[in-house]
Order: structure tokens, then C-alpha cells, then sequence
């Protein structure tokens, strides 16, 4: 028996619970993932070579360095929401479904932070 | 009240149909691509560690195993970026009716082997045919 009284259950706790701004959030990182992913394709296919002197020159112009920095950290939270549905839809028993969640975001923000410091050596001129 | 335990979804078998395989590949290209993004991050980190590190993990990417798991990837990209944006025209409300579904849904299949090729190709010209 609960206490709180149906229209609570329903406006903040009710079956749909805060599914609609994590839908939100997956389709506005969506499309910023279109943009930055086809931007990523384009600086790769205009590279010029694939040796360290090619990436450190590309990503030491602001723009790039910062849109790459865009790039690893949309994608991560898209993939993070991505595989939370999916994570949800598969892993049945409550606790392992936690666990498995837990370990998933856990290695993409790391994942993301390591990305995110790569990129900004290589802009700060670390990187030898 | 006793609340009887309701049937969770998916509770109905539907016949099969190739719109829902489409749908199911959106699931497994996104969960590829997730692994993607890994490739992605191990190969910046490596260009951020310095020219020795990067030139070990290019060697790497440049393995026949690497070079499939990268055309995965080019594959899985191209497939899920036309079929996110045949979705987002869903969410708007467009392209529901049987005919418009089962058309953009070819247009992405065909669209996405030719555009994963693609990719591919000019991607690797990019690179000097490094990696």
C-alpha cells in the first residue's frame, strides 16, 4: 500500500518514471552525433597520412581539438544511453541489471575522460 | 488491491517481417559502434602518448582482425546514421505509412553498404592506406 496519492505516482513516479527526457537526450545527441561523426570521417578521409606528425597537426587547431573533444563526449553519452536501454531490455534480475549498469558506465566514463585528455595534449602540445 | 503479475514486453510473437530486422540491426550496429567508440579513444590515447605508442597502436589497427572489426565499424556507422535519421523522421510523425516505411527502409540497407564502402575506401585513402 502506498501513500502517495495516484496523481503523484502518475506526474512524478508512475509507470513512465523519467523516460522522456532520457529519450530526449538520445535523440538531440543523435544528431549532434551525425554532425560530429560525418566531421570525423571528412578529417580522417583529408588526413593526408596516418603518421603521428598528420593527427598532432590536425588536432592542433582549436576547432578540431575542440570538436573532437565534442565528439568523444557526445558519443559516450549516447552510447552510455544507448546501451542502458539495452542493458535494461536484456538483463532481467534486478541486481545483475545494476551491476552490469554500474560496470558499463564506469569503463565509458573513463573511456571518455581518457579521450577527452588525449585530445587535449595533443592540443596543448604535449604529446612528443 | 492484489495486483496480478502483468505480461511484460515483448509479450506477442510477430510474424517476421525484413522491417524487423532492421529494427534489431539499429540495436546491434549502436552496441558495435559503443565498441567502436573504445577503438576510437585507444587510438587517440595512443596518438596522445607520444609519436612511439601511436606508431604500435597504428601497427595493431593494421592487423587483418583490426582491419575487419574497422569495416564493421565503417559499416555500423553508416547503417545506424541513415537509420537514426529514418527514426528521427518518425518520432516527427512521418513516414509511417506501410509503403514510405518498407521503401526507407530498403533505401537504408542499400544505403548503408554502399555508404560503408565508401566510407571505407576514402577513409583508408585519407590515411595513406595505413589503417
Amino acid at each position: 500500500m502506498s501513500l502517495r496519492s495516484p496523481l503523484r505516482r502518475v506526474t512524478y513516479l508512475g509507470s513512465a518514471k523519467g523516460g522522456s527526457s532520457h529519450w530526449f537526450a538520445q535523440r538531440v545527441t543523435a544528431v549532434a552525433l551525425a554532425l560530429l561523426g560525418l566531421w570525423l570521417c571528412f578529417s580522417l578521409a583529408t588526413l593526408g597520412g596516418a603518421s603521428h606528425q598528420h593527427v598532432v597537426a590536425w588536432l592542433s587547431s582549436p576547432v578540431a581539438a575542440a570538436l573532437a573533444v565534442l565528439l568523444v563526449l557526445v558519443a559516450a553519452w549516447h552510447a552510455l544511453l544507448g546501451l542502458q536501454v539495452v542493458i535494461e531490455d536484456y538483463v532481467g534480475d534486478k541486481g545483475r541489471r545494476m551491476a552490469v549498469l554500474l560496470v558499463v558506465k564506469f569503463a565509458f566514463a573513463v573511456a571518455a575522460v581518457i579521450g577527452v585528455l588525449a585530445v587535449l595534449r595533443i592540443a596543448f602540445g604535449v604529446a612528443a | 488491491m492484489a495486483q496480478r503479475a502483468r505480461p511484460l514486453s515483448p509479450f506477442l510473437h510477430y510474424r517476421w517481417q525484413y522491417t524487423n530486422t532492421l529494427s534489431i540491426l539499429h540495436r546491434i550496429t549502436g552496441v558495435l559502434l559503443s565498441l567502436g567508440f573504445l577503438l576510437l579513444v585507444y587510438w587517440l590515447a595512443a596518438a596522445g602518448s607520444g609519436a612511439e605508442r601511436y606508431a604500435a597502436a597504428v601497427d595493431t589497427l593494421g592487423s587483418p582482425l583490426a582491419q575487419l572489426v574497422l569495416l564493421g565499424t565503417a559499416f555500423s556507422f553508416c547503417y545506424h546514421l541513415l537509420n537514426g535519421v529514418r527514426h528521427l523522421f518518425f518520432d516527427l510523425g512521418h513516414g509511417f505509412e506501410l509503403q514510405t516505411a518498407r521503401r526507407s527502409g530498403w533505401a537504408v540497407a542499400v544505403g548503408a553498404v554502399a555508404l560503408g564502402v565508401v566510407v571505407w575506401l576514402v577513409v583508408r585513402a585519407g590515411l595513406g592506406g595505413a589503417a
